[in-house]
């Protein structure tokens, strides 16, 4: 199903991709019933805890564009997370060498009253407020619960503005109760991007790759392997500035750390402007980045230069993988992550010699934007062992107990909130919070070393899992892990 | 009508979920869509101090996760269910459903859902804290409303020297604990027994206990004013009302001799105490004054950006005890109308060369258009938030970071209230002033 830039808004992901957030079973069995036409169905819990919302996913990837400012239309607890969404912009800033600024963002502050009148009148007045103090280049409106049960006009309210503000100021639909699945928030950022900023292009730029990614970590990493090939990376959406974002339509391929977050901007660009979307297995762990660094040398002619680089890349690692891979023989793992990494990381942890024995995904999508099964699921399904696989939304009491039945030697998450719940437990807990964690043959050293140095002193874990009691009621402990999780109806 | 906010500096009045966190045991329930949780937990906790998920926080907090389903068609049977097996899953001493926006707009009967739990038998309370309704200081009476009106009971019997405190907002405050700490140990100093609600201690026993203790003690400039006076008409319980948080020597005394005249102390057991913490205090003052007087590093003048319990307590210490002169300052909540002239007389108590413009409901926004109006001789010493280091770059400021949000510090136990806590802050100020260039 093609991308449609015309809609006012991208639906969200369980219409778009098939999305789940209730699943339980193993991965061969979740691989081969969402293929081929088929289609799984969600399972709802009669129990959850707090997961996340589009608004923060939307948000996280729009405050750290330089030059733009957004407008979030809510009650203040909507911009709680803008905390940290600065501690990202001052930490990415920092080491850019680019000057110290907090992030550009208003929050509309509905209250009571405006639940009953609508909040156009403070819409309006937000916007004027972020054009007079910021003098952005372009202004993002992120939606709230608030806004969107109360329907306010937001386009209205935006043409009626007119010359008053003289850039474009861009509608983000990213209501927390319309999806259970907070990734539609990125797809909300980049339909805006795509909607607003993007612009056709006016030249082809043969050496540049839109790199969709988060913070942007291994840019000289990135930057250097690029160089070999002749190309140029491009990191975005954050700490790219508007002028940077008009012109990725230009560019000669888009490649992304995460296939979570790359479907919808990256399959964009391809049907739109017919800029290649590199459709590989994401670029952690051997495998991996191989198979991305051949997906971007295919789209530009670069194969020849891609298996010199690679080859490189390999004898400069090799020994140091056979010594880590020597010291984690044996280790067994749990990993719980959104559904790209958790894909992903089921290949690295298997280069790296670490037996997973159960993995939980945030969510599912059961298609990519281009049509197709994720990548890295079907690769990990391709293997000859099976392995038991969750979709849960976060849902820290299923993984606490599968935890600690599972018992694992380490555990393997990725979202903020969810690691220290494994060490909790007593198990060695390793977040990958940052997405060039493993990533390439060298970052895949790195990540080696951090595990054996995670296993080689649990002291703090153990002194701590000693003392803490987890908020679960012993009943809970004896229960199956999916008990909360309704039956699926086949 | 407010504004528009650049730079939140509290949240939304279901931030009261961390109020409930606070206190051991009790367990918040969260009717409402599925992101609250994970942003107010994120700006108040995790991007505040730095202060984790504790017991039953962050994502650990049971939530209906309300959709389109919910909204469209109402979510009560979403939240009976909810309930229902977070009895079975959690382990608590006490519930609490905390409702969001969708809940509140869409017009749910929690009051029935939850009260088919309470005849039961069960300790729930519940409380309607829609995002639109007011921040989170509104929050945090909203709730203490609730559980005054759905949890207590009347205690037949009052014990003597039984002190409840109330005074900063959990979370919102990043130092609360080590701050109710402080307090706690200043009462006990003169012999009361105080009953600290939040943090390591008794959790939900305290809460039963708050109808049998001989006064309710609120250190505050406003906040919590409604739930001491509901309290006294409930209970017939007396509250004794501090407006400052007492940082230092003048205040921490001043503080005692007052709290210690309502609750019947003797005088002399007050004098002894405040004779004996001054001494060792002094001791240390006394090593400090090398370095305050002798290096050419002072900052003169002073401007706080906190909300009105910091902003009022940090002036009268920096103005009482270490000598600084207030240049403007900064109140960030929306301090109610019927409280401003509270908050103001308060700010005005001063000699008259040392009396300076507050701001109430300050923004980013304000505190950049203020401060560029100042012209300042010296470097400024500025006590504010995470967000105010860069203008305070900007003015080549001396930056503390002591308000929501305080998310370049990492917050345990540390506290400026108190007589230590007044040390602490000073070693704080004086050790930000000579790290900046070396």
């Amino acid at each position: 199903m093609a991308i449609n830039l015309n809609l006012s808004e991208a639906p969200i992901r369980e219409a778009r991709l098939g999305a789940i957030t209730g699943y339980n079973g193993t991965l061969k069995d979740l691989v081969s019933r969402s293929g081929c036409g088929a289609t799984i169905n969600n399972c709802e819990r009669s129990f959850s805890q707090t997961s996340s919302c589009s608004s923060g996913c939307a948000q996280t990837l729009l405050a750290n564009i330089v030059d733009a400012a957004i407008v979030n239309h809510a009650p203040i607890g909507c911009a709680g997370d803008t905390i940290y969404h600065n501690i990202a912009n001052h930490y990415g800033r920092f080491y850019r060498g680019q000057d110290n600024r907090n992030i550009q963002l208003i929050n509309t502050n509905i209250e009571e009253s405006d639940t009953v009148f609508g909040g156009a009148e403070k819409l309006r007045a937000g916007i004027l407020e972020a054009w007079r103090r910021f003098k952005p280049k372009a202004i993002f409106v992120s939606t709230s619960c608030a806004s969107g049960i109360i329907g306010d006009d937001i386009k209205g309210v935006i043409s009626d503005l007119g010359e008053e503000v003289p850039i474009p100021v861009i509608p983000v639909s990213c209501e927390g109760f319309r999806s259970k699945v907070w990734a539609s928030g990125f797809d909300a950022a980049f339909h805006a991007v795509l909607t607003g900023i993007v612009k056709p292009p006016r030249r082809s730029q043969p050496n540049l790759v839109n790199m969709v990614n988060f913070r942007g970590s291994a840019r000289e990493y990135i930057t250097r392997l690029f160089g070999r090939l002749g190309l140029e990376p491009r990191f975005i959406l954050p700490f790219a500035s508007v002028e940077e974002l008009e012109t990725i339509s230009e560019a000669a391929v888009t490649a992304t750390v995460c296939t979570t977050l790359g479907s919808y901007i990256g399959t964009a660009l391809e049907e739109q402007y017919g800029v290649p979307y590199v459709k590989t297995i994401p670029p952690h762990g051997v495998a991996g980045i191989e198979a991305w660094l051949r997906g971007i040398a295919a789209a530009v002619g670069k194969q020849g230069e891609v298996e010199e680089l690679i080859a490189e890349e390999r004898a400069a690692t090799v020994d140091d993988l056979a010594e880590i891979r020597r010291r984690l023989d044996g280790k067994t793992a749990v990993l719980g992550m959104g559904p790209s990494y958790a894909q992903s990381y089921l290949g690295v942890l298997e280069e790296l010699g670490i037996t997973v024995l159960h993995a939980a995904s945030w969510h599912y999508d059961q298609r990519y934007d281009y049509g197709e099964q994720p990548p890295a699921i079907l690769r990990a399904a391709g293997r000859e062992e099976d392995v038991t696989f969750s979709v849960g939304d976060q849902q820290l009491f299923e993984i606490g107990n599968k935890l600690s039945r599972v018992k694992p030697d380490l555990y393997f998450s990725r979202h903020p909130g969810s690691s220290v719940w494994g060490a909790k437990l007593g198990i060695t807990a390793v977040p990958v919070i940052d997405e060039y964690t493993a990533f390439g043959h060298r970052g895949l050293v790195n990540f080696g070393y951090r595990i054996i140095d995670a296993l080689t002193n649990r002291h703090f874990v153990t002194k701590l899992a000693e003392r803490v009691t987890l908020p679960y009621t012993t009943w809970w402990f004896e229960q199956d892990p999916y008990s909360f999780l309704e039956q699926e109806v086949i | 009508m407010a504004g528009p906010i650049e730079q939140i500096r509290n949240v939304c009045a279901l931030g009261a979920l961390q109020s409930v966190v606070a206190i051991q045991r009790a367990i918040p329930i969260i009717h409402a869509g599925p992101g609250c949780g994970q942003k107010l937990w994120s700006g108040l906790s995790n991007g505040n101090g730095f202060q984790g998920a504790s017991y039953v926080g962050g994502h650990a907090v049971p939530c209906s996760n309300a959709t389109e389903k919910e909204v469209v068609f109402g979510g009560e049977d979403k939240l009976r269910e909810t309930v229902e097996n977070t009895l079975k899953v959690m382990d608590g001493d006490l519930f609490v459903v905390l409702t969001g926006c969708t809940s509140d707009i869409v017009g749910d009967d929690v009051g029935e859902v939850v009260r088919s739990f309470k005849n039961k038998g069960t300790p729930i309370v519940y409380v309607e804290t829609g995002g639109f309704k007011g921040d989170n200081y509104f929050g945090h009476e909203l709730l203490w409303e609730a559980i005054i009106e759905q949890f207590l009971e009347k205690s037949d019997r009052m014990e003597q020297g039984l002190v409840n405190v109330w005074s900063v907002i959990p979370y919102q405050d990043p130092y609360w604990t080590g701050t109710l700490h402080a307090i706690a140990d200043l009462l006990r100093s003169i012999g009361l027994k105080p009953n600290i609600i939040y943090g390591p201690g008794e959790g939900v026993a305290s809460v039963r206990k708050i109808p049998s203790a001989q006064f309710n003690l609120l250190i505050s400039p406003w906040a919590g004013l409604k739930t001491v006076k509901r309290l006294e008409e409930k209970f017939g319980t007396p509250f004794f009302h501090y407006p400052a948080l007492p940082i230092g020597a003048t205040e921490s005394g001043s503080f005692l001799r007052s709290v210690g005249s309502f609750a019947g102390i003797p005088v002399s057991r007050v004098e002894e105490t405040i004779k004996r913490e001054e001494e060792r205090y002094y001791y240390y003052v006394e090593r400090s004054a090398d370095l305050l007087f002798e290096t050419r590093f002072l900052p003169g003048h002073f401007v706080t950006i906190a909300d009105s319990f910091y902003s009022l307590g940090l002036t009268r210490f920096l103005i009482n005890d270490l000598g600084l002169i207030p240049e403007v300052q900064f109140v960030t909540e929306a301090v109610p109308e019927e409280f401003r002239p509270l908050v103001e007389t308060e700010f005005a108590r001063f000699d008259e060369g040392l009396v300076s413009p507050v701001h109430y409901g300050a923004d980013g926004a304000t505190v950049r258009d203020e401060l560029a109006k100042h012209k300042f001789r010296e470097r400024p010493l500025i006590l504010g938030s995470s967000w105010d280091r860069v203008i305070a770059r900007e003015l080549k400021g001396y930056p503390l970071s002591v308000a929501m949000p305080v998310s370049d510090r990492l917050v345990l136990s540390r506290t400026y209230a108190g007589y230590d806590g007044a040390l602490r802050l000073t070693e704080d100020i004086y050790s930000v002033i000579l790290g900046s260039f070396q």
